[in-house]
């Protein structure tokens, strides 16, 4: 039944008295808002997407945007979100699929936890003028180290050591796949990460060859649909990851739609132009915690056991029984995705509601791994939601060995968070393969935005560190003390294990 | 090129000496492997290359048989466990026996032969890319979800087992979006899964599958000229996209 158009979601104008008809807005727009006509822009607002690249173009500030402009009469329950939602279901009887990250307006525990800093009694540490330590080894960790003398008078290590990622800061990028954003993105993450001398993942669309020379920065992933695994590719990443679950869509498949596979991305997959790339929902091949213990291993004998194997869960809510599991498969570090990781495309129903924050799930996992004494045996590395270094800091106080940005790394590359990732449009050419937008990222440019960005943070983490009066990054890590909890409940307090703000020492 | 055999006596051994053993023998130019007394070791010739090797099995090997593997080629005098052929890329398994479940789970090149039958999700998202279409043939029936989410290849089921029709269990090819399976014998409608259909046999589809029947013959030492004459049930995918009519967009 027609029931009319929902009220546009942006409203776009432009000041004539501003604007010089350079028409900069009409070809960096690729969703059609703008059309010249005589001496005047023409502007359809519906077209907007709210992705600032004419704003951001427009060499005389002449572009304002004002979202939401048609107001729903106003009701705390009866969102925009929730009616609209409804309206396009009694349209389509579909399900409903959305970009990025969760967008409900959900607390952020990051924001209600503060971290603490030194005053007169331990002095804070400057790091221009202390060494700060903030390598992070990826990997497992002897219990003990056996060692051995030499008649010479040396000492030998008998203990055998796991192979371990180093890396120069406790920041990693996340697994973003070639199909799902562009290869020019891919390359200036890649670029950045290999400067800043840390990892990035390639996701589940296996390793363009551009990216060779980054692979030593690499970690491959491995998902259910195994597209563009092959024994080439495992031995090409510094480590490997079994996906088995993403925080934005727990428990369900992914699934990049044919038009966005044209031939370049269909190579790098290994699966045919323009066919559907369905990756099932569970890995067929694992069904139980044995199972995935069999992948891990087999993934390590075909890599001559030269490889550390992370496995990447959602964070729902036994993620702490399931990470104790995987740290005693032989894996080296598990991955958890909180449930406000950001994504290409995902139902709408499962990015804003189920899974677990990562704030409660590392805290869980590290409490968990300590208690049954095999903390030491994975790495924990969190992701979903992480915004800025304080968050990244945060999550290492709460028990992370490190972090995985996705969004944020994207944003350094001018993404604007407008969710339509979907659409294959992207104007800033991060999520699209349409090679006139995918040639506005000069990797050789843009990857300095990238290493900025992490070296940015870094030196604010060791600051933050220094006041703190810690030096180094493992005595932050689990360091649930140099938290506070304000206006938080007693029972996450409790699942946090944080004191509240004002408690005694 | 010359001919040059090694044997290892596999008893007692763990699979990860075993497969060291297996790679030094390769770098040392040996040309085919035999493994005597094999008793449940997992991943043997995992992410192995090159197509002049031949590894020979004697005994039952563990999960994960040759996965990953590009190009050798293992025969296996015995049954073989879950996921023989696993994301294996090129290269041939000849199994004489039976084989677990998963079998060829997420294959993409390569062949892999069961002379008896399968367990669980035969075939299981088998894919194909440009000269590489994997193929798995069993020799008398498999069980439930065979071929399900199959991106491409081709899958054949001989049906031989006796009083047992080829398969008789629910979720044949549900999901499947690529690829085609063979099944000779009566496959009823009810036992496909959603995205599957029946398609005509064709003479084309016959000179096709042709080959891999022959091969199953030889190896296995069988002669039912049947084989090739009898028709086959030919399924395929309903569409290319099962999934693209169940998402509309915010
Ligand atoms: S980019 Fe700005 S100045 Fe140029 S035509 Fe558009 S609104 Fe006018
Ligand atoms: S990647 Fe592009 S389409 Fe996606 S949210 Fe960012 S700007 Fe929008």
């Amino acid at each position: 039944m027609p029931i009319g158009s929902v009220p546009p979601k942006y409203k776009v104008t432009i000041d004539k008295d501003l604007c010089m008809l350079c028409e900069r807005c009409i070809e960096n727009c690729p969703y059609g808002t703008f059309r010249r006509e005589g001496n005047k822009i023409q502007i359809f607002s519906r077209a907007c997407t709210g992705c600032h690249r004419c704003i951001a173009m427009c060499p005389r500030d002449a572009i304002s945007l004002q979202e939401k402009p048609i107001d729903y009469r106003s009701h705390p329950v009866w969102s925009r979100e929730a009616r609209e939602a409804i309206y396009n279901q009694a349209q389509t009887g579909k399900i409903v699929l959305t970009g990025m990250g969760n967008a409900l307006n959900v607390p952020q525990i990051f924001d209600r936890l503060l971290l603490d800093a030194c005053q007169v009694t331990n002095p804070s540490i400057d790091p221009l003028r202390e060494p700060m330590e903030l390598r992070t080894y990826i990997g497992k960790k002897p219990r003990k180290l056996t060692i051995d003398k030499t008649p010479e008078g040396d000492i030998d290590l008998v203990t055998k050591l796991a192979p371990n990622l180093k890396c120069e800061t406790p920041i990693m990028i996340a697994h973003m796949s070639y199909g799902a954003i562009s290869l020019n993105a891919q390359l200036s993450l890649a670029r950045g990460a290999a400067e800043e001398k840390t990892f990035m993942g390639t996701g589940e669309g296996g390793l363009h060859e551009s990216l060779y020379p980054y692979q030593d920065n690499m970690i491959v992933q491995i998902a259910s649909g195994r597209f563009g695994v092959d024994i080439d590719y495992l031995e090409r990443g510094a480590a490997i990851e079994i996906k088995i679950g993403q925080g934005a869509k727990p428990g369900i498949g992914g699934h990049l739609p044919g038009e966005k596979v044209d031939e370049s991305v269909s190579k790098t997959r290994m699966i045919p132009p323009f066919s559907d790339a369905i990756s099932p929902a569970p890995h067929h091949d694992i069904y139980s915690i044995e199972d995935l213990s069999q992948l891990v291993r087999s993934l390590k004998e075909a890599t001559e056991w030269k490889k550390p194997v992370f496995v990447k869960i959602a964070a729902v809510h036994n993620v702490a029984a399931i990470a104790a599991g995987i740290a005693r498969s032989s894996a080296d570090a598990v991955v958890i995705d909180g449930f406000r990781g950001g994504t290409g495309t995902a139902p709408r129903v499962f990015r804003d509601h189920v899974g677990i924050p990562i704030e409660a799930a590392i805290a869980a996992v590290d409490a968990k791994l300590n208690e049954q004494g095999i903390r030491n045996e994975v790495s924990v590395i969190a992701s979903g939601g992480i915004r800025d270094s304080a968050d990244v800091t945060k999550a290492i106080a709460l028990g992370a060995d490190s972090v995985y940005i996705g969004t944020a790394a994207l944003v350094s590359l001018g993404c604007r968070v407008c969710g339509n990732c979907y659409r294959g449009l992207c104007p800033w050419g991060i999520a699209t393969q349409r090679e006139d937008l995918t040639a506005r990222i000069d990797p050789d440019i843009m990857y300095k935005n990238v290493s900025n960005l992490i070296h940015g943070w870094t030196l604010e983490i060791s600051e933050l560190m220094g006041a703190a009066g810690i030096n180094s990054i493992e005595s932050l890590r689990g360091n649930r003390d140099r938290l506070r909890g304000y206006m938080l409940d007693e029972n996450i307090l409790s699942v946090l294990d944080v004191k509240t703000v004002g408690a005694d020492v | 090129m010359m001919k040059k055999t090694l044997t290892i006596d596999a008893k007692g051994m763990h699979y990860t000496p075993l497969n060291k053993e297996i790679r030094a023998a390769i770098k040392d130019g040996v040309t085919e492997i035999i493994l005597e007394n094999i008793n449940g070791q997992r991943f043997i010739g995992n992410g192995l290359r090159g197509k002049d090797l031949t590894i020979i099995i004697n005994g039952v090997p563990g999960g994960d048989l040759c996965m990953f593997m590009s190009g050798p080629t293992c025969i296996v005098h015995a049954n073989a466990e879950h996921a023989p052929g696993n994301t294996m890329d090129r290269g041939k398994i000849y199994i004489h026996g039976t084989a677990g479940d998963a079998v060829a789970h997420s294959m993409r090149g390569g062949e892999v032969y069961v002379r008896d039958s399968i367990g669980y999700r035969g075939g299981i998202h088998m894919k194909e890319y440009k000269d590489k279409c994997p193929v798995l043939v069993v020799g008398e029936y498999a069980r439930a979800f065979l071929g399900e989410y199959m991106a491409g290849g081709i899958l054949i089921v001989l049906g031989r087992g006796k009083d047992q029709p080829p398969v008789d269990e629910r979720g044949v090819g549900t999901g499947i979006h690529g690829g085609e399976l063979y099944i000779r014998g009566e496959v009823p409608d009810h036992l496909l899964g959603i995205g599957a259909e029946k398609k005509p046999f064709t003479e084309d589809d016959r000179e096709k599958i042709r080959p891999y029947i022959e091969k199953y013959c030889r190896e296995f030492g069988v002669d039912e000229p049947e084989l090739f004459s009898d028709e086959y049930v030919h399924i395929g995918p309903s569409s290319a996209r099962p999934f693209a009519g169940k998402y509309c967009w915010e």
